[in-house]
């Protein structure tokens, strides 16, 4: 079985990560409940008058790969894996909201079409000509990681050389409305800072695109390797730590041998202790980061968590915004990533220095 | 396998209908659109309620109709396989749909805001809760479970990436499938694109007037072979071959000339070792649109040649079930392997103009090893999936 190198990566997120040159060197503070991407100029990257008819998913998704296709210096791809929860959501909404409004009159098909989960994976391989193999996963806080696992099966079993993988979700206000009158976002604003410590119930919503370039071809610019992923659609508490040891014993690690744990807490009183059990248990020893304080929370939030790993594998540092204990690891080799969502479909990700 | 769809509630009774030739299509009862006059669908006839009380669900359920119509067609999948401990193996499931709960969605949309009532359906706002609850009504716990939506190529991608799961090593068995149920959402969207028939839909007839809409559900149990083996199982047939390709050519339409059905059956022909004549019968897409008849045909003469195999389009008779199609017609395809027969084409009168090809119009028992089954969807995604009688 061949091995799994991240080649490129790229970013829009609610920080300004579409610059690969940088990590996190400014950081876009906000006091709010939801937080939008921060936008680059998309006219350097997509023409203008293709720009102003795209779905935001689809602009933001646009940008992401074409930041990690040419940094990964491909034109094309075997495949286009795309994981997104809610895919084109804004415009879900206003096909719904119109035939209700209307009452089933003067419909346009315009947003249904851009509503098809898929609409994100078509518009990438229409813009690069790409006729292989393209799937999209919906499915939550998995979302991400399916399109991960499908894209490492295929690159191991050399059914394709080089994939572009990536996830995708953005904000509709709807959605968010509708969320906040079940008190899965946050009632009271946070700071960035203070999204842990606010010990009330829901998260701080966000959106964004990251994209990779997947390869079982190692370069001298590669990130790292994707080691393994496994995804659970349920795991109970106390069976977690269980569940974290047996992942790494399959990839023939021992818990000292992360170097790095990435976890997905979003300041929700009710199912951050998910994380605790990690965090005061297992890895009590071990340097942790967090990062959705961030990157807001969304279906697909766990790419910009893999964004972050990558980043850190490749350039060796770790911003200290990202901290979530004092300790610091005396190399930076091994990142072991966890994630869950309202206490399902839960995720661990493994990628090494190579 | 299991199957819930407007020609019956389970494989024996769509297997009847295919044989009787007895189409499931009507006018919509259930949803109270205005398009009700102008479109004809494949309308599941048991009531939310009913499948309710099938499933034995609590009152306070938030289940929408996919998740219902999912979970009566995986447990009878479950069943037929003759699985008794689900834990037994490392079982996943991978679950396709477009419409999700959508019907919830559009019903509850305002009400949300302030029917607390209501609140227990937005759970349910995204595509993966209806594969949830199936994983649930199986008992899947602690494992694989995920959902895909290309939109009508959906459930083919399902059965695409479960062989690969177990190909790989990963799970031993995977219940792959999809369910979509019909809703405004859906309805309206086709109707905009004005690709909805206001009669029967006629596959691959010259004077088609688009696809009649249909809701359904279908499951599979894909078991690796030392699953079969240390089970004794008797196998219903074998994912052979399978493809994937986009046409990169139109968010919604189809090439003209079906590039990227073409690429989808060459790759599934090439990874089942087979050559274009050893496929016995071709279960289309055959969605009875202008755009999809003219491309697929002309995709399978790409492939096939002068030597296009008996073919059909079971659409006339469950509707397009969009993106439980791949499962549902997976399943026809495995009853015509099982049964050595080939399922007519119905309501086709006259020839395409832009070529010779004749779906298959009458019941035909024939000896059948192999059956390729294509399914194509929005934003260019063409998949074509191969089911033999041998390994």
């Amino acid at each position: 079985m061949k091995k799994v190198y991240i080649q490129s990566v790229g970013s829009v997120s609610a920080q300004k990560t579409f610059d690969n040159s940088e990590f996190l060197d400014e950081i876009t503070e906000y006091y709010d409940t939801i937080i939008f991407a921060v936008n680059p100029v998309y006219k350097d990257y997509i023409p203008p008058a293709a720009a102003r008819r795209m779905a935001k998913g689809i602009k933001m998704s646009a940008v992401a790969s074409k930041i990690a296709l040419t940094e990964a210096e491909v034109e094309n791809v075997d495949a286009i894996i795309t994981g997104t929860g809610m895919g084109c959501v804004r415009d879900s909404e206003k096909f719904v909201s119109a035939i209700i409004d209307n009452d089933e009159a003067y419909l346009t098909p315009t947003s249904f079409i851009q509503s098809t989960h898929n609409t994100v994976g078509g518009q990438i391989a229409l813009g690069l000509g790409c006729k292989g193999y393209n799937f999209t996963y919906v499915h939550s806080s998995i979302s991400f990681e399916s399109a991960l696992l499908d894209a490492k099966m295929q690159l191991e079993l050399d059914e394709a050389s080089t994939i572009l993988v990536g996830g995708v979700d953005e904000l509709g206000d709807h959605t968010v409305a509708i969320h906040r009158a079940i008190n899965h976002i946050k009632l009271k604003a946070v700071s960035l800072g203070g999204l842990l410590s606010s010990r009330t119930e829901g998260a701080v919503f966000g959106e964004g695109a990251n994209f990779f370039v997947l390869s079982n071809e190692k370069s001298d610019t590669s990130y790292g390797e994707l080691v393994a992923v496994d995804t659970f659609n349920t795991l109970q508490k106390g069976k977690l730590i269980e569940a974290a040891i047996t992942f790494l014993t399959q990839n023939d690690l021992k818990v000292t041998d992360v170097d790095l744990l990435v976890l997905g807490n979003n300041g929700d009183i009710e199912f951050d202790d998910y994380y605790r059990v990690l965090q005061d248990g297992l890895f009590s020893e071990t340097q942790q980061l967090y990062y959705k304080h961030l990157s807001g929370e969304f279906n697909t939030a766990s790419s910009f968590g893999l964004w972050l790993a990558s980043k850190i594998l490749k350039t060796q540092t770790v911003p200290g915004i990202v901290n979530l204990n004092d300790l610091s690891a005396s190399k930076l080799d091994v990142i072991l990533l966890y994630n869950q969502y309202r206490g399902l479909n839960h995720s661990f990700t493994l990628v090494r220095k190579c | 396998m299991g199957i819930i769809s407007a020609i019956g509630n389970t494989v024996a009774e769509n297997y009847d209908a295919l044989i009787e030739g007895r189409k499931g299509i009507s006018r919509i009862s259930k949803i109270n659109t205005i398009q009700r006059d102008e479109i004809m669908v494949g309308e599941i006839a048991a009531s939310n309620d009913a499948l309710i009380e099938l499933l034995g669900l609590p009152p306070e359920n938030n289940y929408c109709r996919t998740a219902l119509l999912g979970a009566v067609a995986a447990k009878e999948a479950i069943a037929n396989a003759q699985i008794t401990d689900i834990k037994k193996y490392r079982t996943g499931l991978v679950s396709a749909t477009s419409v999700g709960g959508m019907d919830m969605t559009e019903k509850y949309y305002y009400d949300y805001l302030t029917d607390t009532s209501t609140q227990k359906y937005i759970d349910g706002h995204h595509a993966g809760d209806s594969t949830q609850k199936v994983a649930e009504q199986l008992g899947i716990e602690q494992s694989l479970v995920t959902s895909i939506s290309t939109a009508c190529s959906s459930a083919a991608n399902s059965i695409m990436f479960g062989a690969r799961l177990i190909k790989s090593g990963k799970l031993d068995r995977v219940i792959v499938g999809g369910a979509d149920c019909l809703s405004k959402f859906t309805i309206n969207g086709f109707k905009t694109l004005m690709i909805l028939s206001d009669t029967y839909s006629t596959p691959f007839d010259e004077n088609r007037k688009g696809l009649n809409l249909g809701e359904a559900a279908a499951f599979l149990v894909l078991e690796s072979e030392e699953v079969v083996k240390a089970e004794n199982k008797n196998v219903l047939a074998y994912v052979k071959g399978y493809g994937n390709a986009n046409d990169a050519y139109h968010q919604t339409a189809s090439s003209e000339n079906g590039d990227g059905a073409t690429l989808a059956m060459e790759k599934a022909l090439k990874v089942a070792g087979y050559e274009p004549s050893d496929i016995d019968y071709i279960n289309a897409h055959g969605t009875a649109t202008g755009n999809n008849d003219l491309s697929e045909g002309r995709a399978i003469i790409n492939v096939f040649g002068s030597n296009v195999p008996d073919f059909s389009s079971t659409k006339a008779y469950t509707g397009h079930t969009l993106a439980a199609a791949g499962a549902i017609e997976a399943v026809f395809s495995v009853l015509a392997l099982q049964h050595d027969i080939i399922f007519p084409n119905l309501n086709y009168k006259t020839q395409m103009k832009e070529f010779s090809l004749r779906p298959q119009l009458a019941l035909k028992e024939k000896g059948l090893d192999a059956v390729l089954s294509n399914s194509l969807g929005f934003g260019g995604n063409c998949s074509t999936v191969i089911f033999s009688k041998q390994a």
